[in-house]
């Protein structure tokens, strides 16, 4: 919630700023600054490159600040480390009162350190205490079990650094919060800050000391390269075979009747159903080895690919054919130098969507079972609440489907330049 | 007999609502060898219908056409088409474009060349021959698309509006292209058109259609196009007789126009 809010306030206020700055930058007198209608006007809607920039940076900041990390100058409140006291006021059978001091070292996760030293100041029933606690966690402190007459009928423990305290109420104090357990003992919860811990986000540098830490010795038995490798190498062998099937059956659909009608409530069914939701048929058929997750693959590329090679033959203008014809063509002429080429655009388009829809099935089929690949790297680190390894993942996902997309964009603006220009 | 021969050809299609169409009500024409014919008339008289059906792309429901004797069935090579736009391969350079029939039938590759750099040179695109059509102009790639039909050497060459999607400037220049090709080749050319200043002077002879149901309605034969090649268009459109024809023309289509308006008030 504070992010969320802290995001919008930084997108509102670098916006302002940018303003700003670029009132006193000279424009470029360019036709698009030139035009008095741009509200509307998509073509006049260009990519601000400082937004780009700040949001990138910003996303980075945002996570630096939350995670207490090295790179930002900036952090959000932390929790509180480091020594603190506070004292109690008992009560014992007698009626009589004594105060005595609590002394609490907050340490970081995973250090060791030794409990404060008290003052020795121990006069009257009640005796100091010393606790250690981890940071982020709350710790019990069983005051009362070196106090004297603790055990009688009557002691219990009145005020915290004065104020009055009961059961199952809290007091504030300077470095976190003291409250009352039912029973009467004290609990003691440092104040946590805004900070995120290890465990739910690491902060950046951890992400990236963990990227070359697995990149050189590899996780779970294979390098890193293995896994991204392993899944894109199904993803292609997925995508290839439903190329292979899909595009000749498109063609078929786009250019025969019977193909059309004995396909088309087959095509037009499967096109809707998710891939995932097929991979538990696929692992009760093939198990959860290669074959499994190619079949699962092969079945995501087919339909859009059969799609896209359809919608390619029929969206061929008449007049090429006729033109074709005319000009002394055969069948397998038009099809070859008319109907293909024509269909190439949609084909690529299709492909593109593909791509994008096998890489992210073959990530879910490596979550639900796989020994390598992508998907199964980040569902075994987060089964050891490994979050570095899981966060690292991601992000290479995004990067390699990201990756994907660009490839099979300028490869389509090499083999089909005409796309789009008809 | 030599020439186009198109004989009591009737088209009729049939409509859901057990209503029809007659496209076309018994069509009879003959057209000689190297005439250039151009077709006018409203919109929804048939023309289309019938260049189709030349170009064997349609089977009519009544009637035959003949060239040189033999019935057409099909499309075929001897009957080339050239289209209003859309109908070039993007795929392919304005070479490959204007190579495409020849390539199919298979004609050897230096035999190919020199048609198409000679086609090239006629259309005045030969400085174009590695360009992609997509990056050529409306009137270059109608030049273009003249030349792929000349490659084939057809003997009828069946123009559905190819100058349709032209400016006005492109349009006049391209009018004079036809006229020479037309001198040069000595090729049977229709030409379907909207403009019937088009008709006029692209037309030896000029058919008048009108619709429900689609038929010859006048025909005209004309001297401009013969007077037209070589010379300015713009000075034919000064001489008395073109003037005249073109408001009796204009008054009848007008006519025709105002009755099927008419006709429609009249279902509603």
């Amino acid at each position: 919630m504070i992010i969320a809010l802290i995001y919008v306030a930084t997108f509102i206020l670098a916006f302002i700023i940018v303003r700003v700055v670029s009132r006193f930058v000279k424009s470029r007198a360019d036709f698009t600054s030139l035009k008095t209608v741009t509200f509307g006007d998509e073509s006049a809607v260009i990519p601000d490159r400082a937004a780009t920039i700040i949001s990138i940076v910003g996303i980075f900041l945002i996570w630096g600040a939350f995670t207490g990390s090295k790179l930002t100058l900036f952090h959000v409140p932390g929790p509180f480390i480091g020594d603190t006291s506070f004292s109690y006021t008992a009560e014992n059978a007698a009626g009589e009162k004594d105060d005595a001091t609590v002394f609490v070292r907050v340490h970081r996760v995973g250090e060791i350190v030794d409990a404060p030293a008290t003052k020795g100041d121990d006069t009257g029933f009640a005796k100091d205490d010393s606790v250690t606690i981890q940071a982020g966690r709350s710790g019990l402190i069983r005051s009362s079990r070196n106090d004297e007459g603790s055990k009688d009928e009557g002691y219990r423990i009145v005020a915290i650094n004065g104020s009055p305290i009961d059961s199952e109420t809290k007091v504030e104090i300077a470095d976190g919060t003291v409250l009352m357990t039912p029973k009467g003992s004290l609990n003691f919860e440092p104040t946590e800050g805004w900070q995120m811990e290890k465990i739910w986000l690491p902060p950046p540098e951890d992400v990236w000391s963990r990227l070359v830490e697995i990149a050189s010795k590899g996780y779970r038995n294979f390098t890193l390269i293995e896994h991204l490798g392993w899944s894109l190498l199904r993803v292609l062998a997925g995508f290839a075979i439903g190329c292979i099937v899909g595009i000749p059956l498109g063609y078929a659909m786009g250019l025969s009747n019977w193909f059309r009608g004995w396909f088309d409530p087959i095509v037009e069914f499967m096109r809707p159903v998710p891939p995932l939701a097929l991979i538990p048929l696929i692992i009760i058929w093939f198990g959860i080895d290669e074959t499994g997750k190619i079949v699962l693959l092969f079945l995501a590329a087919l339909w859009i690919m059969t799609i896209a090679a359809r919608a390619g033959v029929s969206g061929v203008n008449i007049s090429k054919i006729h033109a074709a014809y005319s000009l002394g063509a055969s069948r397998w002429q038009i099809m070859r130098h008319v109907i293909v080429p024509n269909s190439l655009p949609e084909i690529f388009t299709g492909a593109r969507v593909a791509m994008g829809v096998c890489w992210g099935t073959v990530v879910a089929a490596e979550l639900v079972a796989a020994e390598k690949g992508a998907g199964q790297m980040i569902v075994a680190a987060a089964k050891f609440q490994l979050t570095d390894i899981v966060v690292m993942g991601i992000i290479l996902i995004g990067i390699v489907g990201y990756g994907i997309d660009i490839l099979m964009r300028s490869l389509e603006r090499i083999l089909v330049p005409w796309k789009g220009r008809a | 007999m030599k020439g186009l021969c198109i004989s009591d050809v009737s088209m009729r299609f049939e409509l859901a609502n057990n209503s029809h169409v007659q496209a076309l009500l018994d069509i009879n024409l003959e057209i000689q060898s190297g005439e250039i014919v151009s077709v006018l008339g409203p919109s929804g008289c048939g023309k289309t219908t019938l260049l189709n059906i030349l170009a064997g792309f349609l089977a009519p429901t009544a009637g035959s056409v003949e060239l040189n004797g033999v019935a057409v069935t099909g499309p075929a090579s001897e009957r080339g088409m050239v289209f209003q736009q859309g109908a070039l391969f993007e795929w392919m350079n304005v070479h490959q474009n204007v190579a495409f029939g020849p390539n199919m039938k298979g004609m050897d590759k230096s035999e190919r060349n020199d048609i198409v750099d000679h086609l090239l040179e006629t259309v005045g695109l030969q400085d174009f021959k590695e360009k992609a059509v997509y990056e050529l102009s409306g009137g270059m790639q109608q030049r273009v698309a003249l030349a792929r039909c000349l490659a084939n050497d057809p003997e009828v060459i069946l123009m559905d509006e190819p100058l349709g999607a032209l400016d006005a400037l492109t349009r006049e220049k391209m009018q004079g292209l036809v006229l020479r090709l037309w001198k040069e080749t000595g090729k049977t050319i229709i030409l379907i058109t909207h403009s019937v200043e088009e008709a006029l002077l692209l037309g030896e002879r000029l058919l008048v259609m009108a619709p429900r149901p689609g038929r010859v309605h006048k025909e005209y034969r004309l001297p401009f196009a013969e007077m037209g090649v070589g010379a300015d268009l713009r000075e034919i459109k000064k001489i008395d007789g073109y003037s005249q024809t073109r408001e009796e023309i204009l008054s009848m289509i007008w006519d025709m126009e105002e009755e099927i308006m008419g006709r429609k008030e009249n279902v509603s």
